[in-house]
C-alpha cells in the first residue's frame, strides 16, 4: 500500500516535474532582477550593459545552484528530497492560489478546503447508502414487484446521466425558474461570521440533493442484486419455512449476509466520491477540494496539484484498507484466513 | 457461463425488451451520425471554434420550433441569400436591383438587420436600399455611393441597421408614422405599424438598387439577414454557433470515443487477465500486483494531469481512458481463466503439445466472449461520461467539439442561471441517451450470462 502511494507520487511528480522546474527557474530570475533593480547603485557601478548582464546572469546561476535547481528534476537527489518533504506533509507554498484567510501555504489551503468536501460528500454518501440499502432490500425481497421495477429502471437510467449535467439542470430549475436555492454554492459571507455554518448548509442543499438523486439508484440496484442472490439461499428458505416474519428475515438475516460486499463498496464509494468531486464542485462552485484542484489545474499551480493528488490518494488507500478490515470483520470466513 | 452458445445468446437477446430498446436507440444514433457526416460539411465542424464562421447567426437564439407553442410569436432569424435579380439599362445608366421578399409574422420586432454584399464595379455607383412594407408604405433606408475606383474592383461591405444614416433617413420620413420616432432604433421603425408602435405583420420586400453609369456592375454576393431571437432546430449559443451542428457532430464522436475505449480496454484486460490466470504462480502474482497499483490510482485526477501536461488530443485521451479502463476486466477474466484452466480439455490440449498462445486464444478466450461483450457494452457509457466530464472541465480537444465541450461553454457563460435551457438540455440528453443505449444492451447481455440475476 505504501508502495502504491509512492508510485502515485512519483507519477505525479514526473508528470509535472519539468513544468515545475521551468516555473521555479523563472521565479529565481524574476527575484534576482527585482533585487538588483531595487538598488540603483549596483547598476551604476558597471561600465557597459554587457558587463551588467553578465553580472546578473552570474547571480541567477549562483542562486539556482544553491537551490539545487541546476540538476534536472529527475535526478534521484531532487526526487528523493521532494518525496521526503511530501511524506512529511510539507507541500511548500502555492504559486498562485491562496486560502480564504490569505495564506499561501499548501497545507493550510488543503486543510481549509478538505472539511467542506468531506462535509458535502460524506453527508451525501450516508444519505445515499441509507436510502439505497432500504430500497434495495425491499425490492430484492420482492423481485418483479412494482417497487423492484421502478428501482431497477431508475438505477439504470440514472447511471447514464452525468452528475454535473443534472447539477446544471438543478441550478436551472431551482436557481432560475423557482429561485429557491442560490446558483453558486459559495456562501457570500466570510468564514469568521457566526452565521457562516447556517449559510454553508443552506448553500449545500442543492448539490446535496443532486448527488443523492443520482447516486441512490445505483446503490439500491447493487443491494438488490446481492439480496436476490441471498434470498435464494437455503438458509433463508428454511427460515421462511420456520415461519419467521418476512421483515425479520430481510433485515436481520439477509442484510447481514449481504453486508460484507456492501460495506466494501460503501468504503470505496466514500473515497471515490472525493475524486468525483472535482467536476461536481466545479458546477456548483462549492469551495472544497475538487474546486481547488480544478483551479490549480487551470493556473498550473503545481505544489497544490501535487499536494491534492497526494491527499486524494491517501484517502483512497486508507478507505481500501478500511474496507479490507471491515470485510474481515463482517465475514468470519475471511478472518480465519482460509 | 461457458455453456451458452452464441445462438442461444442471440435468441435470448431478441426476447429481452431492454436489449431491443438498446439496439434501436443505438441504430438511431448511428443514423444520426451518418446523417451528420453526410449532410454537414466537415469545414463547418472544424470551424466550430472560429467565431468568423458564425457571424451571420444570432446570439443565444431560442430553437425555432418553440414558436409552435407560443401565442406571441418570437421573430425568427432569417438569412436570405437568394434575391430576385433584375438588370435594367436605359441609356448610360444601368440598374441592378436585388429583391428580398419575406413574410414577417411575429409579435415582436426583429433584433436588427444586416445587408452584406460584395459588388464588382468601376467608378462610383450609387447603392440604394428601399423597404416596401405590407401596408404599401415605401421607406427609403439608404442611398450612398460606393468608394470611387477608376479600374474595376470588388468591394465587400456589411451595412448594419445601426448605421446612423439609415436612422437619419427614417427620421426624415417621420410624417408617415402616427407616433413620435424618438429614440427608436431603425428596425423598430421599419417593422412598426403606421399608427401606433406595434409590429406590423405581412410581406416585406427589401429592394437593393445599384445604379451605375457607363459600366457593367455586378453583385456576386448579396445576403440579407433579419436578426431574430429564434433560430433553427436547436437554437444558437452565446458565440452565435448553431447548436444543431455541434449536437449532430457530437454523435459520431461520442460513439467513436466510447466504442474505441471500451473495445480497447476490454481486449487489453481480457488478454492480461487470461494470461495471468493461465500462467499462474509468479507471473500471476506480479501481474496482479501491478493491476492493484493501477486500480489504486485515483483515475480522474490523473486523467486531468495527463491531459494538462501531455496533450489534450482526442486520440491520446482515448489512450489515457483505456489505461484506467482495463483493470476491472483483467481481475474478473483472471478468475474466470483460473476456473477454465482446470477443465479437462485444457489439460488434453496441453498434453497434445499445443502452444500456450494457441491454448489461450483458441480455448480460453472464446469462453469469455459473452462476458467480454457485456463488459464492452457496460464500459461504453463510462468512457463517454468521463470524456464529457473532462471536456466539461475545459480539457477537451478544441478541434473536435464534443457534447461535453458544448456544456463547458454553457457553464462558462452561466447558461443555467440565465435560463438558456436549449443550451443545456440537448447535449446532456444526448450523453444520457447514448449511455442508456449501451447500458440497456449491457444489462440485457448480463442477465443472459448471469442467470442468477434473472429471478
Amino acid at each position: 500500500m505504501f508502495g502504491v502511494l509512492m508510485i502515485t507520487l512519483l507519477l505525479t511528480i514526473s508528470l509535472v516535474g519539468s513544468n515545475m522546474d521551468t516555473i521555479l527557474k523563472q521565479g529565481v530570475v524574476f527575484q534576482v532582477r527585482a533585487e538588483i533593480t531595487e538598488d540603483p547603485s549596483i547598476a551604476n557601478s558597471f561600465a557597459s550593459s554587457e558587463e551588467f548582464e553578465e553580472f546578473v546572469q552570474n547571480q541567477i546561476d549562483q542562486r539556482i545552484e544553491t537551490l539545487g535547481l541546476d540538476e534536472p528534476w529527475y535526478s534521484p537527489q531532487r526526487i528523493g528530497l521532494t518525496m521526503y518533504k511530501i511524506l512529511l506533509l510539507d507541500f511548500g507554498n502555492a504559486t498562485f492560489l491562496t486560502s480564504d484567510s490569505g495564506s499561501s501555504d499548501v497545507k493550510e489551503i488543503i486543510l481549509e478546503k478538505l472539511p467542506r468536501t468531506i462535509l458535502l460528500f460524506t453527508t451525501a454518501t450516508i444519505i445515499i447508502s441509507v436510502i439505497g440499502i432500504f430500497l434495495g432490500a425491499l425490492s430484492g425481497s420482492k423481485v418483479g414487484s412494482v417497487i423492484d421495477k421502478i428501482t431497477s429502471s431508475f438505477a439504470i437510467i440514472s447511471s447514464s446521466f452525468p452528475v454535473w449535467w443534472i447539477g446544471m439542470l438543478m441550478i436551472f430549475l431551482f436557481a432560475f425558474v423557482y429561485q429557491i436555492f442560490p446558483a453558486r454554492a459559495t456562501p457570500p459571507i466570510p468564514s469568521s461570521d457566526p452565521d457562516y455554518i447556517i449559510s454553508l448548509l443552506y448553500h449545500m442543499t442543492l448539490p446535496l440533493i443532486t448527488i443523492v438523486m443520482i447516486g441512490f439508484g445505483a446503490w439500491a440496484y447493487l443491494v438488490r442484486n446481492f439480496m436476490v442472490g441471498i434470498m435464494q439461499e437455503d438458509f433463508i428458505m428454511s427460515k421462511k419455512i420456520m415461519g419467521i416474519s418476512k421483515k425479520k428475515i430481510i433485515y436481520r438475516h439477509a442484510l447481514k449476509n449481504a453486508a460484507p460486499p456492501i460495506v466494501t463498496i460503501l468504503a470505496l464509494s466514500l473515497s471515490g466520491s472525493l475524486g468525483g468531486a472535482i467536476i461536481t464542485e466545479a458546477v456548483f462552485d462549492w469551495p472544497g477540494m475538487g474546486r481547488l484542484y480544478f483551479e490549480a489545474i487551470t493556473v498550473m499551480d503545481l505544489p497544490i496539484i501535487i499536494g491534492a493528488t497526494y491527499i486524494l490518494t491517501v484517502f483512497f488507500l486508507i478507505s481500501i484498507f478500511i474496507a479490507d478490515l471491515l470485510y474481515g470483520y463482517f465475514d468470519p470466513r475471511v478472518r480465519t484466513g482460509q | 457461463m461457458s455453456s451458452i452458445s452464441p445462438q442461444e445468446i442471440k435468441n435470448e437477446f431478441t426476447k429481452s425488451k431492454m436489449g431491443i430498446a438498446g439496439i434501436s436507440i443505438l441504430a438511431i444514433l448511428i443514423t444520426i451520425s451518418i446523417v451528420a457526416i453526410v449532410t454537414i460539411p466537415s469545414e463547418t465542424f472544424s470551424g466550430w471554434n472560429n467565431p468568423g464562421n458564425w457571424i451571420s447567426y444570432p446570439k443565444v437564439a431560442i430553437p425555432g420550433w418553440v414558436n409552435l407553442f407560443l401565442i406571441e410569436k418570437i421573430p425568427e432569424h432569417k438569412i436570405l441569400d437568394e434575391p430576385i435579380e433584375k438588370i435594367e439599362t436605359s441609356g448610360q445608366i444601368s440598374v441592378i436591383s436585388h429583391q428580398f421578399g419575406f413574410n414577417f409574422d411575429y409579435d415582436d420586432f426583429p433584433n436588427d438587420f444586416i445587408y452584406e454584399f460584395s459588388a464588382k464595379y468601376s467608378g462610383a455607383p450609387l447603392l440604394e436600399i428601399v423597404v416596401i412594407r405590407p401596408d404599401g408604405v415605401q421607406l427609403e433606408l439608404l442611398s450612398t455611393s460606393l468608394p470611387n475606383s477608376k479600374s474595376e474592383t470588388i468591394h465587400t461591405e456589411r451595412i448594419f441597421s445601426t448605421d446612423e444614416s439609415i436612422r437619419k433617413k427614417l427620421v426624415l420620413q417621420s410624417n408617415k408614422f402616427g407616433f413620435s420616432l424618438g429614440k427608436l432604433s431603425s428596425e423598430d421603425i421599419i417593422f412598426s405599424q403606421a399608427e401606433n408602435h406595434q409590429p406590423l405583420k405581412g410581406n416585406y420586400v427589401y429592394l437593393i438598387n445599384l445604379y451605375g453609369v457607363e459600366s457593367q456592375n455586378e453583385i456576386p454576393k448579396s445576403n440579407l439577414i433579419i436578426g431574430g431571437k429564434a433560430f433553427g432546430i436547436m437554437g444558437t449559443d452565446e458565440l452565435r454557433r448553431d447548436l444543431a451542428v455541434g449536437l449532430l457532430w457530437g454523435t459520431p464522436l461520442a460513439l467513436f470515443i466510447g466504442i474505441v475505449v471500451a473495445i480497447a480496454s476490454v481486449t487489453m484486460g481480457l488478454i492480461y487477465g487470461v494470461y495471468a490466470g493461465y500462467k499462474g504462480k509468479k507471473t500471476d502474482e506480479v501481474l496482479m500486483r501491478f493491476n492493484d497499483v493501477i486500480y489504486a490510482l485515483p483515475a480522474l485526477p490523473f486523467l486531468i494531469i495527463l491531459s494538462v501536461t501531455i496533450s489534450n488530443s482526442i486520440f491520446l485521451m482515448i489512450g489515457f481512458l483505456t489505461i484506467f479502463g482495463w483493470v476491472g476486466v483483467a481481475k474478473v477474466s483472471r478468475s474466470m481463466a483460473l476456473q477454465i484452466k482446470t477443465r479437462g480439455y485444457i489439460d488434453a490440449a496441453e498434453m497434445m503439445g499445443q502452444k500456450k498462445s494457441k491454448i489461450i486464444f483458441r480455448h480460453i478466450l472464446p469462453q469469455l466472449l459473452p462476458y467480454a461483450f457485456a463488459s464492452i457494452a457496460i464500459s461504453v457509457p463510462a468512457a463517454i461520461t468521463t470524456e464529457a466530464g473532462l471536456s466539461f472541465l475545459g480539457l477537451g480537444d478544441p478541434s473536435f467539439p464534443t457534447w461535453g465541450q458544448i456544456l463547458h461553454d454553457a457553464n462558462v457563460y452561466g447558461a443555467a442561471s440565465r435560463g438558456l435551457w436549449w443550451w443545456i438540455m440537448p447535449p446532456g440528453m444526448m450523453i444520457a441517451i447514448t449511455g442508456l443505449a449501451f447500458v440497456f444492451i449491457g444489462n440485457a447481455l448480463d442477465v443472459i450470462i448471469n442467470p442468477k440475476l434473472r429471478r
